[in-house]
């Protein structure tokens, strides 16, 4: 892949984000490092509440050291360390650099501005150009991702538009200014089915056209499937997995992975076959548990893993590695054969 | 725990993580605050002490010296007493051992103090509060001194300031408080029946609900007092008009919400009468929201009844209520002789912010719906 | 939409009927004897009866509710009892320019300053500088206007001289004289309103400052006073239209008591004097006169709020 051979445009280390609440402190990412290339696009897959979009705004410097937040590690998005400079410094990069799409296109325009005042202000902020030539490229952006009569979208109110074409509108958003690095935090999540594939297609194509390095978040290793080449399994705040996205899938080596996996429903199986879904819950952030975060709903789980919290140790296979005390190996029975980590 | 140093992939190279810290949370999280890592319990002990201190010392020194203007002993009295309220605080952390909302502490306090001072005050041994007769005995306008006769010093009458004030607060806390009890009931009552039943009745309840708001509050009072003799019963009476409206908004809101509950619902299924329904399920759901309204508007009214009494529309001199104690000051007497404004005045503040306080709590407690808006 | 509309404009006019009724019925009840007020004690009986017969007292009820309410639609609210004796509409019209102008004033300035001191608040949520505009709010809600009156007096008039302590000047006569009477009581009402507005809205910012679209804004790189500005201001100044409603009631009564306070000679005075001499014709005319504005003007800032929320405005039209 030539995308290995240039410098990476993000560099993730040992990243912390814990929160402090009444409740006590809630260590939302806990000790997460990557690297992305130009061109390259990650897949960061885990259970509602595994601190996704936490490391994705951490990433982006939108959550930071404040009276409520302790961040820790390092951050290096095109060679500036994002939690190391000034707040006016590290919004420089934001819209310019990165950009990010974020799960709930409902939410995430504002009610009261029209659709072109959410492109051009960006446009006209960052590329300091009149209003009429931001207003050309605001059209040729909503062109780009696929919106019919963008002149007349422009005049309209968000709640004047479907959940697929707003989403469009927040691709075109992010898209504005070129960034180099995009986040697309659950993009699909909150559309019908039929309109999933279309905004992740939607994605994909205009990132390559750019040659943008892409963090695609979601719940969904289906979504990822195809379209990332690495992933990055995330439980609890920690990476319990990672590789490239095509071994990761052949053969998931965490218990975890392995019930993500079994989890997305397979077309070749019977209507009616049952899903198995990961029985408990996740862990209470706040309150985590000693040794493996994912132990208590482990079926290969023994005392090992509620002592020790277990590393991410390579395996064979380009940056391939796992954190799992009992990682599993093709044909490996569950330790106390009556439990099973799946339904 | 074990850290073994094999991870390539520079995951977690720093110090160990602090996960056994989950071993520890066995405090109940709820007590632990939401700021970062605090100072210890000494250090606030130490901080606190000469805070309150110097704290009163400043402000002390505020109400007493002769050297400053009075935009300057104003501000460093309040400076003072923040300061000492601060140190106050941090102390009583430092002995419970976790925050301490220090100023409703302290509001409570004033209020549970005053209430009884109002309901034992026939039995004190206060001084004359409203024979004017008596009071040509005694020296009018005598400067507070504590530990005097007159601790509060007197009016222009000879009155005790003191048992004025007592005596005020008596009257003030009586009428504020009947007219929240008869606007709870009479208005938690129509808002119920006017929500259960819907329809015309609703409709015809709205309209009169909006004519009675349609007239501002105070102005509704003084054409009130054109009619009525100024009694603790009549006021009580035309205060409680006050709080109607939002009692029959807040009772009928509650109302509808309740009865398309399941449980109603399921209660009306099997035949339950409209009478037993009212009764029996809605009330009891309807009763919280309606008298946490009723404490937040406490204060309203008390500030109502000594606007009034201040406009020498409500109570008349010589019996005392804080309004007309204030309205006192007036024609130069505030200039000469500031204590007369500034104890009522005082009273009045502790009083409203005190209750303001319970109400923002119990709003938040018993109707955090409405608590919102 | 237009049904919704005349529904309104009805229930408007019924509770405007509603009020003209209570207030005359209100205060036909005045203690005591009109005739007595009007001729004052110790003449002929028959004097009396003859003016009460030439008021119309001795008429049914409602004869009388009607004369009045048709006297009410061509401007006519009787006369004053007590001299001078004028028509109460003279009056009225005469004291309305000045509540407006002290309301109007007071109003203006606790927006301008509630506005920012709102947005400082809401942009260091939790910290120290919002914990003390809350606590400098949360006092002065607890402050009677009459006490932020007095204390105001005493620190800015007694001490530093910089205001009259009374009287007025029209502003057509002269407008610095006008602004010097005016400023003090107008301050008064304003920072009472003030600790609302600041409060209501700084609340309602933190809520607008956790939403999606706020993030998004950020993650554009907008700057931080622009995203107060121009994404978060918007949206929450609809609830800042709607408490403007709510807080009218309030500013009347403290109009009220300010122009008592400083003796200005505007509505409010002139109802509280009435009150206290038991001149009924003019309490019920003050009292309708305020209700009407009163009422009209929360109606007119419901109708805005319907069209300042693109929202509500697109799915009426
Ligand atoms: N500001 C905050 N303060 C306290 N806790 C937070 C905060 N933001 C997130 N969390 C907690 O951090 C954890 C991770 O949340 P996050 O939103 O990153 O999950 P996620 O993986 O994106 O889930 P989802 O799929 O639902 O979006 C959750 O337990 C959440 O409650
Ligand atoms: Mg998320």
């Amino acid at each position: 892949m030539t995308s290995e051979s240039k410098s990476p445009i993000l560099v993730v280390e040992n990243l912390r984000t814990v929160f402090h609440t009444p409740r006590g402190d809630v260590r939302a990412v806990d000790g997460v490092s990557f690297e992305l290339r130009p061109g390259e696009t990650l897949g960061l897959v885990g259970e509602s509440g595994s601190g996704k979009s936490v490391l994705g705004r951490t990433v982006m410097g939108l959550i930071s050291n404040d009276a409520r937040t302790t961040v820790t590690g390092k951050v290096t998005l095109g060679g500036v360390d994002v939690h190391g400079v000034k707040r006016a410094v590290r919004r420089k990069l934001w819209g310019t650099e990165v950009a990010m799409v974020f799960q709930d296109p409902m939410t995430s325009l504002n009610p009261v501005k029209r659709i072109g005042t959410h492109l051009t202000e960006t446009l006209r902020f960052h590329l300091r150009c009149t209003r009429k030539e931001a207003e050309e490229r605001a059209v040729e952006l909503l062109t780009q991702v696929g919106i019919p009569e963008p002149k007349r979208r422009m005049r309209q109110y968000p709640h004047e538009m479907s959940g697929g074409m707003r989403q469009r509108v927040v691709i075109a958003m992010a898209l504005a200014c070129d960034p180099r690095l995009l986040i697309a935090d659950e993009p699909t999540t909150a559309l019908d089915v039929t309109v999933q594939k279309q905004i992740l297609d939607l994605l994909g194509n205009l990132t390559t056209e750019r040659d943008m390095a892409t963090v695609l978040v979601s719940h969904d290793l289906g979504a990822v499937a195809g379209r990332t080449d690495r992933v990055q399994v995330m439980y609890a705040g920690r990476t319990v997995e990672q590789g490239r996205t095509s071994e990761v899938f052949a053969a998931p080596t965490h218990p975890y992975t392995d019930a993500l996996l079994a989890s997305i429903p397979q077309i070749e199986n019977a209507p009616h076959s049952l899903l198995r879904a990961i029985e408990g819950n996740p862990p209470d952030m706040a309150n985590p548990p000693g040794g493996c975060r994912f132990a208590p709903r482990c079926g290969y789980a023994d005392t090992t893993c509620t002592s020790d919290l277990p590393l991410l140790q390579p395996l064979a296979g380009p940056g391939r590695s796992v954190a799992c005390h009992h990682p599993l190996l093709a044909g490996a029975a569950p330790v106390g054969s009556e439990h099973t980590h799946g339904r | 725990m074990p850290e073994p140093d094999i991870n390539h992939t520079g995951d977690p190279v720093d110090a160990p993580v602090p996960a056994a810290a989950a071993g520890t949370a066995l405090l109940d999280p709820g007590e632990e605050t939401a700021a970062k890592p605090r100072v210890s319990r000494r250090t606030q002990l130490l901080v606190g002490a000469p805070m309150l201190v110097g704290g009163l010392a400043l402000a002390g020194f505020a109400a007493t010296t002769a050297l400053l203007i009075t935009l300057a002993k104003v501000l460093l009295l309040v400076v003072g007493l923040l300061v000492a309220m601060n140190g106050l605080g941090r102390i009583a952390e430092a002995v419970r051992g976790k925050s301490v909302d220090i100023v409703f502490v302290l509001g409570m306090t004033w209020l549970t103090v005053l209430i009884g001072l109002a309901v034992l005050a026939p039995l004190l041994p206060l001084g004359n509060h409203n024979d004017a007769t008596q009071g040509l005995y005694a020296p009018i306008f005598a400067e507070p001194e504590l530990g005097s006769e007159y601790p509060l010093g007197t009016n222009n009458y000879g009155l005790d300031m003191l048992a004025r004030a007592i005596y005020g607060a008596r009257t003030s806390l009586v009428v504020s408080l009947f007219a929240i009890l008869i606007g709870t009931t009479v208005g938690g009552l129509i808002g119920m029946v006017a929500g259960f039943l819907r329809g015309a009745t609703d409709r015809v309840v709205g309209i009169l609900a909006n004519a009675l708001l349609a007239v501002p509050p105070l102005v509704l009072l003084i054409a009130l007092g054109t009619v009525l003799s100024p009694n603790l019963r009549n006021l009580s009476i035309a205060l409680s008009l006050l709080t109607i409206p939002s009692m029959v908004r807040v009772a009928r809101a509650n109302t509808i919400t309740f009865a398309q509950r399941e449980f109603v619902l399921a209660a009306q299924a099997i035949g339950a009468t409209r009478m037993r329904l009212l009764r029996k399920e809605l009330l009891p759901n309807v009763v919280l929201p309606v008298a946490s309204m009723g404490v937040v508007m406490v204060s309203m009214l008390i500030v109502a009844e000594a606007s009034l009494s201040y406009l020498g529309l409500g109570i008349r001199a010589p019996e005392p209520t804080w309004g007309n104690m204030i309205a006192e000051g007036e024609g130069g007497v505030m200039e000469a002789h500031p204590f007369i404004v500034i104890v009522p005045g005082l009273c009045l503040f502790l009083t409203v912010f005190s209750f303001n306080l319970l109400g923002e709590k119990v709003q938040k407690r018993w109707d955090p719906r409405s608590a919102k808006l | 939409m237009l049904r919704q509309f005349v529904l309104r404009v009805l229930e408007l006019l019924a509770v405007l009927l509603l009020v003209s009724f209570g207030v005359f019925a209100l205060l036909s009840l005045v203690p005591g004897d009109p005739a007595v007020a009007v001729l004052g004690e110790g003449r002929e009986p028959s004097e009396y009866a003859a003016l009460r017969d030439e008021m119309g007292l001795n008429d049914p009820f409602f004869t009388r509710y009607f004369d009045w309410f048709g006297g009410v639609l061509h401007g006519d609210l009787g006369s004053s009892l007590i001299p001078p004796v004028v028509p109460v509409w003279d009056r009225l019209v005469a004291a309305m320019p000045v509540s407006l102008e002290l309301a109007g004033l007071g109003l203006l300035i606790a927006l301008v300053v509630s506005v920012p001191l709102a947005m400082w608040s809401a942009y260091n949520e939790g910290g120290r500088i919002d914990r003390a505009i809350g606590a400098f709010t949360f006092g002065l809600l607890s402050l009677p206007s009459f006490l932020v009156g007095l204390v105001l007096i005493a620190v800015l008039v007694n001490s530093m001289g910089w205001f009259p302590r009374t009287g007025w000047v029209r502003i057509t006569d002269d407008f610095g004289g006008n602004l010097s009477h005016v400023f003090l009581p107008a301050l008064t009402i304003a920072l009472m309103e003030m600790a609302m507005f600041t409060r209501i809205l700084r609340n309602d910012l933190v809520t607008t400052l956790n939403e999606d679209f706020i993030l998004a804004a950020r993650a554009k790189g907008m700057p931080p006073l622009r995203i107060m500005v121009s994404d978060a201001l918007r949206p929450s100044s609809f609830s800042l239209v709607t408490i403007l409603g709510l807080s009218i009631g309030r500013l009347v009564g403290s109009t009220v008591i300010v122009e008592y306070l400083f003796s200005l000679p505007g509505m409010g005075r002139l109802v509280i004097e009435a009150a206290s001499t038991g001149n009924y014709p003019m309490v019920q005319g003050a009292v309708l006169l305020i209700a009407v504005v009163y009422v009209l003007s929360s109606a007119l800032i419901d109708l805005s709020y319907g069209y300042l929320d693109p929202r509500t405005r697109r799915a009426r039209a």
